[in-house]
């Protein structure tokens, strides 16, 4: 940044220290953000840090393909679901019942992102347009779910019955923290260490920077594809698994996409300009911004869907700028 | 019965708000914008149908503020994705957000409520009564006391149809998309042009919108669009944003959405109706897409 560059931040900050009001305001937002009682508000936001990392993750691997998947969505509930599935019916042990769904959960969303693709190569359906659409089928079949045959009649509210406690995801001690943001920060690491240093990471890199390239060096193109979106998928699935066998521990419809979490991993990637290394930093902004907001609602009762608008200008702004990098799109 | 006078009644009332809204992605489509922001224009409009129609308590009050705002959302789309060159999918995903964002905030602040407004002072939009038509079965209800907005809908099927392959700027639209150079050449700055079709787009899919929130109920659900707007990208890419096929295709999609929700009445669950139009987009495109005059650049 130029020197000139810092002005206007500068002169914001000041700002907001000076008057009283913004000062009332600043610091909900940040109370909101990090403080509450025995650091509360801190552990909800990198709880909900950890499931925006895993859906910019899982967005990240199919763009860098070139695959513009916007199924997020669907993939993640479906994979919250079978979670839920297999969490309240599998006979098994604890960690016998929080393993085998994990793996219903990427199965799961791995599938329904490989079917999207699956459209796009056998039947012509862009890519974009149908990995889209099928965010409706499965969202509204998870809804169903949980208001009519799994649901718990007794809790009044359209939810499942909870995760056995012995199968949960375990919680940081004294925090609503849970183990869940091992798993998408591992994640994480690993997509971004691959992403650099393995020739599949290489391959996924030079398919969505120079398809014909990848092509005319003999790259597996159409299998590498269907790699990218089970993996992209199986991300997503694998975030809905920590989201039920953790906070959550059930579950309840709409908790997935109410607060808009694959547009926003999507955002994420995007302004973290594709970038592996900055897109955990990209998603934890959001999750401060988000829950911060939640406190500048109880401070100074702005609703807290300015995180929204927020987010949403500061991609238009990037957009704007020129520096939006879109997979596939030449730019 | 399923086919009944409630049937037909509904029938236009679905088709409409996908009928405009196409249109609206029609303009874009044949300018070489890929607009997919239609579900959002459509929110902020059927939002500010609301707020217009609730506080001059005229159904004009509605529709002006719609347009209005459908406006302001095209410009800002044609101010970054027009003018500053950036991506029409991330433009589209920003103003997507934005207009879920700021619809919600702004039921907050505007009405502080959560979640849904409704009110009996919104004014909805007047319906027009056919006097020879009601009489006739099943074309009556179909026909007679549908809403202003399903007619200019219908009126403007033509009208586009004949603007964009007889009139100067319908053809400076087209070339904007298929050849900008040619148009440059003609000393015609395509990004003007596209200014005009993502406007004209912004002002059609916000009245879809105000037909969703003021014409058969009167009030503001968040996320009211519901996805129709995605269901109108389909359709303008399976039509290749021609106004005469739009028409069918609008008009098959709305009688699936009619069905579906006739279907709820006999017993079957909600949320497995509402998902019908979507998996039948995706079978609809997979079919239409087979020929190659449909094929899509994206």
């Amino acid at each position: 940044m130029t020197r000139r560059g810092w002005i206007v931040p500068l002169a914001a900050l000041a700002l907001i220290a000076l008057v009283p009001g913004l000062r009332a305001v600043a610091l909900g937002f940040l109370d909101g953000a990090f403080g509450g009682r025995n650091l509360f508000n801190l552990w909800s936001t990198l709880s909900r840090a950890s499931i925006l990392l895993g859906m910019a993750i899982a967005v990240l691997v199919a763009f860098r393909a070139g695959l513009i998947n916007l199924g997020g969505e669907g993939q993640l509930v479906l994979g919250a679901l079978a979670a839920a599935l297999v969490g309240i019916y599998a006979p098994l042990p604890g960690w016998a019942v929080a393993s085998a769904a994990l793996l219903a959960a990427t199965v799961a969303g791995g599938l329904w992102g490989m079917l999207a693709l699956w459209l796009d190569r056998g039947l012509r359906v862009p890519l974009l347009v149908g990995s889209l659409l099928l965010n409706y089928p499965a969202v509204q079949f998870a809804s169903w779910l949980a208001s009519h045959p799994l649901r718990d009649v007794a809790s009044g509210s359209a939810q499942t019955h909870r995760i056995d406690g012995a199968a949960r995801l375990p919680r940081f001690d004294g925090t609503i923290l849970d183990y869940g943001i091992f798993l998408t920060v591992a994640v994480a690491l690993l997509a971004i260490l691959a992403d650099r240093y393995t020739v599949f990471g290489y391959r996924l890199r030079m398919q969505g920077l120079a398809p014909d390239f990848a092509r005319a060096q003999g790259m597996p193109t159409r299998r590498l594809g269907y790699q990218a979106l089970f993996l992209s998928g199986a991300i997503a699935g694998l975030t809905g698994f920590t989201a039920v066998f953790g906070f959550a521990q059930r579950y309840v419809d709409g908790m997935l996409t109410q607060p808009l979490y694959a547009w926003t991993g999507i955002v994420a990637v995007l302004l973290a300009g594709m970038v592996p290394w900055r897109v955990p930093v990209a998603a934890l902004i959001f999750a401060v911004l988000a829950t911060g907001a939640g406190g500048m609602e109880r401070v100074a009762g702005i609703p807290r869907e300015s995180a929204q608008i927020v987010i949403a200008l500061a991609i238009l702004w990037l957009a704007g700028s020129g520096r939006s990098p879109m997979p596939g799109r030449g730019r | 019965m399923i086919w009944d006078a409630t049937f037909f009644e509904s029938v236009p009332r679905f088709v409409t708000p996908l009928l405009l809204a196409s249109l609206g992605g029609a303009l874009c489509h044949r300018a070489g914008v890929f607009n997919i922001a239609l579900e959002g224009m459509m929110l902020i409009g059927a939002f500010f149908a609301v707020v217009g129609s609730y506080f001059t308590a005229h159904w004009l009050g509605g529709l002006g503020a719609a347009v209005a705002s459908g406006l302001a959302a095209g410009a800002l789309y044609a101010w970054v994705g027009v003018r500053r060159g950036g991506d029409d999918i991330v433009v589209s995903i920003g103003l997507n957000i934005l207009a879920a964002g700021l619809t919600a905030f702004l039921l907050r602040a505007i009405f502080d409520q959560r979640g849904q407004f409704d009110d009996p002072a919104i004014a909805t939009l007047p319906r027009i009564a056919l006097p020879g038509i009601d009489a006739v079965a099943s074309l009556g209800p179909l026909l007679s006391g549908q809403s202003v907005l399903f007619w200019a809908a219908l009126a403007l099927v033509p009208l586009l149809a004949w603007g964009l392959t007889r009139h100067r700027l319908g053809l400076r639209m087209r070339a904007a998309g298929d050849n900008p150079a040619a148009l440059r050449t003609l000393g015609v700055a395509p990004e003007r042009i596209r200014t005009v079709a993502v406007l004209g787009s912004g002002a059609l899919c916000a009245l879809a919108g105000a037909q969703l929130s003021i014409s058969n109920v009167s009030l503001f659900t968040e996320g009211m669009s519901a996805g129709r707007g995605w269901i109108a990208v389909v359709i303008v890419m399976m039509c290749a944003g021609r106004p005469v096929w739009i028409l069918p295709a609008a008009l098959f999609f709305g009688l699936i959405d009619a069905l579906a929700v006739r279907a709820q009445v006999f017993g079957l669950p909600q949320q497995l109706t509402e998902a019908l139009p979507y998996g039948l987009a995706i079978a609809v495109m997979a079919v239409a897409l087979r020929r190659a005059a449909f094929r899509v650049r994206t």
